[in-house]
């Protein structure tokens, strides 16, 4: 569409920038200011100039967690998105089952982050859970608190069960945006089902895919109140994402530069991601 | 020409017998995906259901796949003890707030990006979304300390207001989308007929993207809803969502999984409320909005 080139248009824009320069832009700067200074008992400052950052990225702690998060972000997204396209594939395109199935889908989107955890908290337990006592009735050994292939197994499953319905709704409504013409067309020509997915479905389904890979990625790497909740993070640092792990440093320990500096690191990663993606994205979008 | 339509006549029949035989087996297969699917979402809600519903010397002492001594009395310490009720009451409050302000501010924002180019627009645009994909966790001390300062702490605008960090882009997001989908011919017919701006934007422009405010509203709530880190840091006593309510009653009474369980399932109740209403919009919403 063109668009009026308008600069007056900055007035509507007035409100945003307002409470987001309260919101985003003092707390900001509040963590720039606090990764260049030591702080003796939280009042008194000295500044430090880049040291907070030396050792931000040489430590072992912080190459640990990073390295944890990505084996966290890298397998969720490689279950999350082909599991729900194909869910949403599989799904009624109408009547009154369609309802139904997106009520039922979204009930997890929509459950307190910690209450995913003390969900899947209870429902694992060893001893008191439905999934714990099935596995171990199996014969397999399973307690999360304590071993750490199955505290990544219950993380892993938990966010599985927690954001797959993000994916089917978004590939759903990509679905549903493609004219029956295309589907005839198909038809008409023989297509057969792999061809209509191949070369129909999934280049109409491209753009709300590429938003719910950009979604996904971001929000599993701020993910903080489930596995804080399920695991604590443990057993030991097992499951110690960077989330947990700033949290642990900022309010925990209070140390302010070195968390400050955490954050800001952390924060230029997802950063340049996101850049990445939107890039991408809007170049596609100039291209369509 | 009549040769062709003739034959495609006579040939019909069977081909619409094949298609509807494949139609029915493939019907057949496709049921039991999403049937698993959703069976798996909802085997761990069952499970939460079935402990709160029992009592805690149950839970302790047999294991059992559905409540052998049923029982309120979880639910009935929740609904009758004002810590409890009063977190319920409080989560619904600043989610509330939030998204009435996260949807109005982002409005006329959403109008200005859709509509004109300005300067910086698009660098604009790109910081908002960042706002988005900034980690909570980076933001819980700074925001601590602000909120102190300027005397706002422990009360429902201030998580109102944090939550504003990450909705307020979403919403801008979202409403973006929709209002492009809106031609720009109707707002000149508007002006031509001799609206105010002002006028046209709410008599003419807000109702045509009902259904976007809704999908934007939908996403709001829920955001601000579930978020728990930004809102227990900025919380005390007196505007303490439910969500930290149940993490301090676990850490303080020990293992009261029956009581955790009820408060959960409550906390389910106001989601479900939310997506029920929601339902036509949600996949529709999607579609029509470049979401």
């Amino acid at each position: 569409m063109d668009k009026t080139v308008n600069n007056r248009a900055w007035f509507m824009v007035v409100p945003v920038l307002v409470v987001m320069a309260f919101n985003a832009i003092i707390p900001l700067m509040t963590v720039v200011n606090y990764s260049v200074q030591e702080s003796f008992a939280g009042n008194v400052f000295f500044f430090e100039g880049t040291k907070w950052f030396e050792q931000v990225l040489h430590s072992e702690r912080f190459h640990a967690s990073l390295m944890r998060q990505l084996i966290f972000t890298g397998t969720i997204l490689a279950i999350e998105i082909p599991l729900g396209v194909a869910i949403a594939l599989a799904m009624p395109r109408k009547g009154p089952w369609v309802s139904v199935c997106l009520v039922l889908m979204a009930l997890p989107l929509l459950i307190p982050w910690n209450v995913v955890g003390a969900i899947w908290n209870i429902f694992a337990l060893p001893s008191f859970g439905l999934l714990g006592r099935a596995i171990n009735g199996l014969g397999i050994s399973y307690n999360f608190t304590r071993d750490v292939g199955a505290a990544w197994f219950t993380l892993i499953l938990m966010d599985v069960w927690h954001w797959t319905s993000l994916v089917v709704l978004l590939a759903y409504a990509g679905l549903m945006a493609i004219p029956d013409a295309y589907y005839q067309a198909a038809k008409i020509d023989g297509a057969s089902r792999w061809a209509v997915f191949r070369f129909i479905q999934l280049p109409k389904m491209r753009r709300v895919l590429t938003i719910a890979v950009l979604l996904r990625l971001m929000d599993s790497f701020m993910i903080y109140t489930e596995p804080f909740v399920l695991t604590g993070g443990g057993p030991g640092n097992a499951t110690t994402l960077l989330s947990i792990d700033l949290v642990k440093i900022a309010l925990g320990q209070f140390d302010l530069g070195p968390a400050a500096a955490m954050s800001l690191v952390y924060f230029l990663m997802v950063l340049a991601m996101s850049w990445v993606f939107y890039t991408v994205m809007t170049r596609d979008e100039a291209r369509a | 020409m009549t040769d062709i339509v003739v034959t495609a006549k006579q040939t019909a029949p069977a081909s619409v017998v094949k298609t509807r035989a494949r139609a029915r087996t493939r019907i057949g297969f496709s049921w039991l995906v999403p049937l698993l699917y959703i069976l798996f979402l909802l085997v761990p809600i069952y499970w939460l259901l079935n402990m709160s519903f029992k009592t805690t010397n149950e839970i302790l002492g047999t294991f059992s796949l559905w409540p052998r001594e049923f029982t309120f009395a979880n639910y009935q310490r929740i609904l009758t003890d004002s810590v409890w009720y009063n977190g319920y009451i409080n989560s619904i409050t600043y989610a509330t707030l939030n998204t009435v302000l996260s949807v109005s501010v982002a409005l006329p924002a959403a109008y200005a990006f859709s509509r004109y180019r300005f300067l910086g627009d698009k660098h604009l645009f790109f910081w908002l979304l960042t706002n988005r994909m900034a980690p909570p966790a980076i933001f819980a001390l700074p925001f601590f300390q602000l909120y102190s300062s300027v005397g706002l702490f422990d009360t429902h605008i201030a998580v109102a207001l944090a939550h504003c960090l990450f909705n307020i882009p979403l919403a801008v997001w979202i409403l973006e989308g929709f209002m492009s989908g809106v031609p720009k011919e109707i707002d000149e017919t508007a002006y031509v007929d001799g609206y105010s701006f002002p006028r046209f934007f709410f008599k003419i422009f807000i109702p045509l993207i009902a259904g976007g405010i809704g999908v934007a509203a939908f996403f709001c709530f829920m955001f601000s809803w579930v978020e728990l880190l930004l809102a227990k840091t900025l919380t005390s006593v007196a505007a303490r969502p439910i969500a930290s309510v149940m993490t301090r009653t676990i850490s303080i009474s020990g293992y009261e999984l029956g009581m955790l369980a009820a408060a959960g399932a409550l906390t389910i109740i106001p989601g479900a409320i939310v997506i029920y209403f929601v339902r036509n919009y949600i996949a529709k919403g999607f579609a029509l909005g470049r979401v």
